[in-house]
């Protein structure tokens, strides 16, 4: 038996969350809305409609781009791919071919190949006879990113992926959410015996894959099929396949007589887009703290754990809201970090200075009593005598002298189990 | 310059790709036609072009965009974006069954 | 009849009230009747009554007027979108295809308070040169009914022949507008690329396509290029070049204006007649105190071979958008023309041919703006024939795929460069049909063209002689 190794390429689509689509002024918020009430003669593709670009939509990409440290395009422009489909409504979508907004990058250990602006097609509804159509998603501006062949493992895949939702959802240019369809996976798949150099010269594309759960399911199905095939001696097909959550495998989705041809040209209707220094470092000041800087910051600033740090910036609006309620100054941090971390305030209807109001509140309680409990019990030998004796009287006693010192705070019942603690 | 002659192999193949039915009479007719036409064109592999820059837009414009607004006066009613089609159910618009992915 | 006096003229007897709307609606609607059935202009003639209302509103509002286009019927080519009015671009694919909206120039010229009365016959997508290439019939030449309008925009132009409409908004992607003016005998204004708004022209080959006027003079097309000009936010290629009072600069004398005469516009397979009428205009010019000289335009003979590389790759793809599903009929009802140039387009473009064709053609591009930057560094305009032959009878083009193509040759050069063209009368043939001739100027140099239209047509009869149909 071979030993394999895995070559796993991702490609990930990113809806972005800007108010209009990529090419014209209708909501790009789509998910929800009654079928075909947001369109215009552009997103629906009617005769003589003319594109004009999304300036944020172009800003936000580049931003991303910056983010992954990739390179920034001096020179870029759209161009058209040619396909018939029902939810393609002009026959082309207009994309991105030779000058993408971004080359390279990287995430860790995986290196990004690109990253270019798109239009999202419109969506199609399959019954029984008849497919449906809806055109409220045509022209959402899309993202797509495309990694280069580093990944060998589900895992890598995985970290890479939650790396990137992340970074997406920091830059706050997209909710990044699998369910809804804004950030959709395909991996590419393929396998090498062991040591072997250079790319099998096949590669299997997944789709179907609507979340994180899934990708890995999927591309570990993927390698055992493949792997299966090739110890058998065959070599597996270069072809689509889908992810059936249902049956938990990949199912080939009809593998084309022809290779697709695009015939990509540049988009007539758009002129070129030409990025000097000075605007897309405008661009890079706007990219807030990243979650990585934010991490050891937090580490440095805070003397958090690694661990700690990690769980408090897991969203840009958590992390936020930590650093809000220190600002407050009142609760150290460290106190604070472990509040949020075991508590999961509600951070939608909490407000951070009601936080740690409740947190000093708590604090009190607990630590004035502890205090003030070590001090009854010294001043009061004989009660404690009594109650070892089995008074149960004597413990009422100590009760009300604890309550009496802290002026009628706290709870006879808190009080009570306090003492018995220290009494046993 | 590739100048493949123009089969009635590759006349089937481009009248797919660019979803143009024909029927046996055109595509014969196309074949000649078509062929001819490739041949003119292809004139222009003797004009020298080493070190000539393509242009795509005689317009000479860089960086037009649009500010991201919404445009409520170009937007249609359901009824509006559906009015001009054969088939419709339900506020979409309807097409035979499509199973297999792009 | 009315419809011979100028928009200027007719602007004032407006303004004085010496004529209404209503007027010009019923006498045009008349000949529209008498003529109409004998050549075959329209697609769509918008009914008279609801002409009409629109010319008592219009009546209602005179004061306000603004634009001397006030009131005035016009047509336009079946190529732009009017949201209401069935819009086919005389293909059977949108033969019940109403518009939900539409295109800027319909909407600019509504605002000046013009009323549309007709949609044009053209070859169908813009895809010929003889408005044979339509699903509504052939447009016949309205000096001579067994003859060729000229195309793609043969409706427009025997419609402005034959006084059909007040002015007519072609479009012209490789000689469309030009063509067919030479051929009747009017006047075209090919605009620069991006002087006006492309948003809601049905494209048939977007780096190529510009929407000009067509109309009896150049005087008239100064008129409506005025209104019709200007940045669109709807078109990104359009261009924030101010627009002129081009009227306002017509009158100025042409005295020392440079103009080119590049022989290989005069080699042989032009026309004898053609070429012995576009001379004697040169002499026109030069007692018009231009300068004449003969200049060299090389590989005029690539154009072409270009035009029809970049044209049918782009209307491959734009065309792709007619699949039945939001509107419109099935791919199949495209005529074997638009399929022949849908088909050459998606060849050009496959794997394997795009350098060899489409990248290929767009470096030719570049060379063609080099030479033709490299005359007019030193002339105002360019003196040549339009088509190099008469008026063909019906079905001599369609069927020869390179006549067909060649009937381009002096048109499509100036749309790959993207530069304007002024075409218009010169003079009568021995068969009695008319001689077109054009005058390319540089980028947005359209006040130019104009004004050295004007002054021509002021010394010559050309532009007021009525065609046979008439008769």
């Amino acid at each position: 038996m071979n030993t394999y190794e895995p070559i796993i390429g991702l490609e990930i689509h990113v809806e972005l969350k800007t108010k209009s689509k990529m090419f014209c002024g209708c909501p790009a918020s789509h998910f929800g809305k009654k079928p075909n009430t947001q369109t215009c003669p552009v997103c629906l593709g009617l005769p003589g409609a003319l594109p004009v670009s999304n300036k944020k939509a172009i800003e936000w990409t580049i931003m991303l781009g910056l983010a992954l440290e990739g390179n920034i395009a001096e020179i870029s422009k759209f161009d058209r791919k040619h396909y018939f489909y029902p939810d393609l409504p002009k026959g082309y979508q207009i994309s991105q071919y030779d000058q993408p907004l971004c080359r390279g990058g990287t995430i860790g250990d995986i290196r990004i190949h690109r990253v270019h602006l798109e239009e999202d097609t419109g969506k199609l509804i399959h019954t029984n006879n008849t497919t449906l159509v809806d055109f409220n998603r045509s022209g959402v501006p899309l993202v797509e990113i495309v990694t280069e062949p580093d990944i060998h493992s589900t895992e890598q895949a995985r970290e890479f992926l939650k790396k990137l939702h992340q970074t997406v959802r920091y830059l706050g240019i997209s909710d990044a959410d699998m369910e809804k369809g804004s950030m959709r996976l395909e991996p590419n798949i393929s396998v090498r015996k062991t040591g072997e150099k250079g790319l099998p010269s096949y590669k299997v594309e997944v789709k179907n894959i609507n979340s994180f759960r899934f990708v890995e399911k999927a591309i570990h199905f993927e390698i055992e099929r493949q792997m299966t095939l090739l110890n058998n001696g065959e070599k597996p097909k270069q072809e689509t396949r889908g992810w059936s959550e249902g049956k938990g495998i990949t199912i080939s989705q009809r593998s084309k007589e022809e290779a697709a041809d695009y015939r990509y040209f540049p988009e007539p209707d758009i002129p070129p887009m030409r990025f000097s220094r000075h605007q897309i470092s405008d661009v890079r000041r706007q990219i807030p703290e990243l979650p990585d800087a934010k991490r050891q910051r937090f580490i440095k600033t805070y003397s958090l754990s690694e661990y700690d740090a990690n769980l408090l910036t897991e969203t840009r609006a958590l992390a936020d809201f930590f650093e809000e309620c220190v600002k407050i100054g009142k609760v150290p941090a460290k106190k604070l970090a472990n509040w949020i971390i075991n508590k999961k305030p509600d951070m939608e209807n909490v407000l951070p200075a009601a936080l740690v109001k409740s947190i000093l509140e708590a604090g009190n309680v607990i630590s004035i009593s502890d205090d003030v409990i070590k001090q009854i019990l010294s001043d009061n030998p004989k009660a404690v005598e009594d109650y070892k004796k089995g008074k149960q009287q004597a413990l009422m006693f100590l009760v009300g002298a604890v309550m009496r010192q802290m002026k009628g705070k706290g709870s006879a019942e808190e009080i009570k189990k306090m003492l018995l603690s220290k009494l046993q | 310059m590739k100048t493949a002659k123009i089969t009635p192999v590759t006349v089937q193949k481009v009248a797919r790709l660019a979803r143009v039915p024909l029927t046996k009479t055109q595509e014969k007719d196309m074949t000649k036609k078509i062929g001819v036409t490739v041949q003119y064109i292809s004139q222009l592999e003797s004009l020298p072009t080493k070190d000539v820059t393509e242009t795509s837009q005689v317009a000479g414009l860089e960086n037009v965009y649009r500010e991201d607004e919404i445009d409520t006066e170009r937007m249609f009613t359901q009824e509006q974006a559906l009015a001009n089609a054969k088939r419709t159910h339900n506020g979409f618009f309807v097409v035979d069954a499509v199973f297999d992915e792009k | 009849m009315l419809a011979d006096f100028s928009i200027i003229e007719l602007a004032k007897k407006m303004r004085s009230k010496e004529i209404s709307p209503m007027d010009v609606i019923t006498e045009i609607y008349e000949t529209i009747g008498k003529i109409d059935k004998k050549i075959n202009a329209f697609i769509t003639l918008v009914d008279k009554e609801q002409a009409l209302r629109i010319a008592q509103k219009r009546a209602k509002t005179r004061e306000a007027a603004r634009s001397p286009l006030f009131g005035l019927p016009y047509v336009m080519k079946d190529a732009y979108v009017t949201a209401g009015v069935r819009t086919t671009a005389a293909s059977k694919v949108l033969d019940d295809f109403v518009p939900p909206y539409s295109a800027t120039v319909h909407r600019k010229l509504e605002d000046a308070g013009a009323i549309l009365i007709g949609k044009m016959n053209m070859d169908a997508w813009g895809h010929g040169a003889s408005t044979e290439n339509t699903d509504y019939g052939v447009t016949k030449n309205p000096w001579d009914i067994t003859r060729s309008a000229g195309g793609s925009g043969g409706g427009p132009a025997a419609a402005i022949a034959s006084r059909l409409a007040i002015f007519a908004i072609g479009e012209d992607t490789g000689g469309s507008i030009r063509n067919p003016a030479a051929w009747c005998g009017i006047t075209g204004l090919k605009v620069t690329y991006g002087r006006v708004s492309r948003y809601g022209a049905i494209a048939y080959a977007s780096s190529l396509d510009s929407v000009g006027p067509t109309a009896k003079t150049a005087e008239d097309c100064a008129h409506v290029l005025e209104v019709i000009g200007g940045k669109d936010p709807y078109d990104a290629t359009s261009s924030p070049q101010p627009v002129v009072r081009y009227s306002g600069e017509l009158q100025g004398s042409i005295r020392g204006k440079k103009i080119a005469f590049p022989k290989e516009f005069f080699k042989e397979g032009l026309d004898g007649e053609i070429r012995k009428a576009i001379v004697e205009a040169r002499r026109v010019f030069e007692s018009l105190g231009a300068v004449v000289e003969d200049v060299s335009l090389p590989m005029l003979e690539y154009g072409v071979p270009v035009y029809y590389i970049l044209a049918p790759s782009e209307t491959s793809s734009n065309l792709a958008r007619y699949d039945g599903i939001r509107y419109g009929n099935e791919r199949e009802l495209f005529t074997q023309e638009t399929k022949r140039r849908i088909m050459t387009g998606t060849y050009a473009l496959s794997s394997g041919y795009y350098d060899a064709y489409y990248k290929k053609a767009q470096k030719a591009r570049s060379i063609f703006i080099e030479k033709y930057t490299d005359i007019l560094q030193h002339f105002d305009a360019i003196l040549a024939p339009v088509t190099p032959g008469m008026p063909p009878k019906f079905g001599e083009l369609l069927d020869d795929p390179v006549k067909n193509m060649m009937a381009d040759l002096y048109t499509v050069t100036v749309n790959i460069v993207g530069l304007p063209s002024l075409a218009l009368a010169c003079g009568f043939g021995s068969s009695g049909l008319p001689i077109g001739m054009q005058l390319i100027g540089r980028m947005f140099s359209e006040s130019t063209l104009l004004a050295l239209g004007h002054n021509y047509q002021k010394t010559t009869p050309w532009h007021k002689k009525h065609p046979g149909v008439l008769a």
